[in-house]
């Protein structure tokens, strides 16, 4: 997928104005917050699993190596493979030599987000072999040529009527506005395409070390179809997936449905271990796992390490007010949100995703809501740190914060400064207490207005407290 | 090779070398220990009263549920069901369980023993075991139990003993490994209730690729 994240700001202000997503993104607001509310107060021991989730991941990484030769050792055990790529295109290759050894005309895919990051569908199609998204979401976008704007509902952008007439236009069939109508279309459609696909490709949420099984966890039941019909099944994840045990899959598992989707369990959990057995009647004959890399080794020991402890549950993008606004698609790459403005940088380099930590409030609604506690403002500060001191961000933010500095370090100075702008402001806001227009700020203004500054400063404050 | 850089990347990041003899020693361990995180008050209860919870929580997740006084009331209660719906054709996994039943009665049904295809419109199962605390199955792969019975057919009926509804997912665990000697089944499938998606617009519809209706027959054994 094109990389747009440089165009942040502009994306962000089509997006403002874009009726249709900001009708589709309200459904988002009034959804999954409520929800996540909702299964964590039946929970009572919910900020205990979030404590203990937070120090597994962490024991995890420090011993992240070990367990992943243990998962290794046991994927080849029960007779699978797994394949180690550093890069995108070590993986895209990979997965089409899989594809090739099979003389695949086909895959289906279930809904994974490593695939999206390694760009696999447009990797696969351009060597021959076509790839049939099967989540729901999925399918609606790849019929577009669209892309996910939210990790675990990728098609949150669009609206019912998008999804009526792109099915109208590619199934042939009547028009129609009736949810149920238009996924029971899509059921017919992709049932023949289940069983002619030669591959199955699927992601992982989690991978256990113990007994070298992958999960998928769905409600729609597209993954389980996906990786038993087909001869060969192709599990796409990446490193830091890797978990000790099945109790300790089971952790995440509670804490996973509760932050995604507010369900107390999502419909379908599978673990999957290792090729057909002697004597069972269906299943893949080959079990593939293709561990990506991309970057998150090199956060091991850094200042970004705590990012690899994200379970992918979207809460911090459900909660961000940024991401409520703008929608996924502004942050113009795979990940969005919270969690993307961090794992974007690491990924595509923060010369062209420097605007994304910048994309912030601070409000710190996202660790708030964090199962795993990712403190994401400080993550996001660390890559605006990374980016001044590369000399990345933009003039505008270097004169602006070098001009502060000037001020900041000369108190008198500063304070007589804040004086007469308080005054200025006032003024200028007149009796409405509200500036319509600021000069150079029009950015900011032509949305809201500025309410004037009221009462005194803080420092003439701090002053005549003291002296009561 | 790719994994001699990851790992060698990572082990720079930890600020040692290969891990020691005693450290993979602690990891191995700690994975043989198969210690519980916490296991939340809601799946600790008497066994009784789990059997309630469970019937509860598929309930809420939209799973229906017969209670039977015994296994051989199941063919009569898919014939109703099924004759309801007009279906004429039941797919059935092959464990003694469902070959030893009667279905003579049945006689608007045919049953077969054999994997799902696609257009299957009802398949029978058994389950391994009913997870309490969210109303959830366990089933498992297995010579007698191909995993396409779970997904392709339009319904599901699954075959559940009051005996084996535990509390936690983690006593479903212990139980698995109890009974395949820890060699994991090549799939293990938790299922909690039907298929269902909110990707079109974030409203709810059940039934999106795998059954629409999943019927749990819960036996008093």
């Amino acid at each position: 997928m094109q990389i747009t994240s440089p165009a942040f700001k502009e994306n962000a202000r089509i997006a403002l104005h874009d009726a249709g997503l900001q009708k589709a993104l309200g459904n988002l607001k009034e959804g999954f917050p409520v929800k996540r509310s909702t299964a964590v107060a039946r929970m009572p021991e919910f900020e205990q699993l979030r404590d203990e989730g937070t120090a597994l991941k962490n024991h995890i990484l420090e011993n992240l190596d070990i367990y992943l030769e243990q998962f290794e050792a046991n994927v080849i055990k029960n007779g699978g493979h797994v394949h180690w790529c550093r890069t995108p295109e070590d993986a895209c290759k990979k997965i089409l030599d899989i594809c090739k050894e099979v003389d695949a005309k086909t895959v289906t895919k279930g809904k994974s987000m490593v695939s999206e990051e390694i760009n696999l569908n447009d990797y696969l199609e351009k060597n021959g072999v076509e790839p049939i998204e099967t989540d729901l979401g999925e399918y609606i976008l790849q019929l577009r040529g669209d892309h996910p704007s939210h990790i675990i509902a990728p098609a949150i952008h669009l609206n019912l009527e998008d999804v009526s007439e792109i099915f109208h236009e590619k199934h042939k069939r009547p028009k129609s506005s009736d949810p149920k109508v238009l996924m029971q279309e899509a059921r017919e459609m992709l049932r023949e395409k289940f069983a002619g696909a030669d591959v199955g490709i699927t992601g992982a949420n989690f991978l256990v070390a113990e007994t070298g099984s992958t999960i998928i966890v769905t409600n729609e039941g597209n993954g389980d179809l996906t990786q038993t019909l087909p001869k060969t099944h192709i599990v796409v994840t990446s490193i830091e997936k890797v978990v000790p045990t099945l109790e300790d899959m089971t952790l995440f598992l509670r804490l996973l449905a509760r932050s995604a989707t507010g369900q107390e369990f999502t419909v379908y959990n599978t673990l999957s271990t290792g090729p057909r057995r002697a004597g069972d009647q269906d299943g893949p004959e080959n079990f593939h796992v293709v561990l990506v890399d991309n970057g998150r080794s090199e956060m091991v020991g850094s200042e970004f390490q705590e990012m690899l402890r994200c379970i992918r549950c979207s809460a911090c993008m459900n909660h961000c007010p940024v991401y409520g606004a703008v929608g996924g698609h502004s942050y113009g790459w795979v990940y969005p949100g919270p969690m993307g403005s961090v794992l974007t940088p690491q990924m595509i380099g923060i010369e062209n995703a420097g605007l994304l930590p910048n994309a912030s409030t601070f409000c710190g609604k996202c660790e708030s809501v964090c199962p795993v506690r990712i403190p994401l403002p400080k993550l996001m500060r660390h890559w605006r740190e990374d980016e001044f001191s590369k000399h990345l961000s933009p003039k505008a933010v270097r004169w602006g914060i070098g001009g502060w500095a000037f001020f900041a370090k000369r108190p008198t100075l500063y304070r007589l400064l804040s004086i007469s702008s308080n005054l200025f402001l006032r003024v200028m806001a007149g009796k409405k207490g509200h500036i319509k227009k600021i000069p150079l700020a029009g950015g900011w203004t032509d949305g809201r207005d500025m309410p004037a500054p009221r009462g005194k400063t803080f420092m003439s404050q701090y002053k005549s407290r003291k002296q009561r | 090779m790719s994994k001699t850089e990851i790992l060698g990347n990572i082990r720079r990041g930890l600020k040692r070398g290969e891990a020691t003899q005693d450290q993979k020693q602690a990891v191995t361990n700690r994975i043989n220990k198969h210690a519980r995180n916490i296991v939340p008050q809601r799946a600790q209860l008497p066994h009784e009263q789990q059997i309630t919870l469970f019937i509860e929580m598929a309930t809420e997740a939209a799973a229906q549920i017969y209670q039977l006084e015994s296994i051989n009331d199941v063919p009569k209660t898919c014939a109703g069901w099924l004759q309801d719906q007009q279906i004429e054709t039941l797919v059935t996994a092959s464990d003694e369980e469902i070959t030893s039943l009667d279905w003579s009665h049945a006689t608007n049904l045919t049953c077969v023993q054999r994997v799902a295809e696609i257009g299957d419109a009802a398949s029978l199962t058994t389950s391994f075991a009913g997870i309490a605390e969210t109303g959830t199955l366990m089933l498992h792969s297995g010579a007698t139990s191909p995993t396409t019975l779970n997904f392709l057919p339009d319904n599901h009926f699954v075959i559940l003993k009051r005996s084996d509804i535990v509390g936690p997912y983690e006593d479903a665990w212990q139980k698995l490994r109890d009974k395949t000697k820890g060699d994991l089944p090549r799939t293990v499938n938790m299922i909690t209730g039907p298929s269902r998606s909110a990707d079109i617009e974030q409203t709810l519809q059940m039934g999106a690729h795998g059954p629409k209706d999943l019927i749990i027959l819960l036996i008093n054994d």
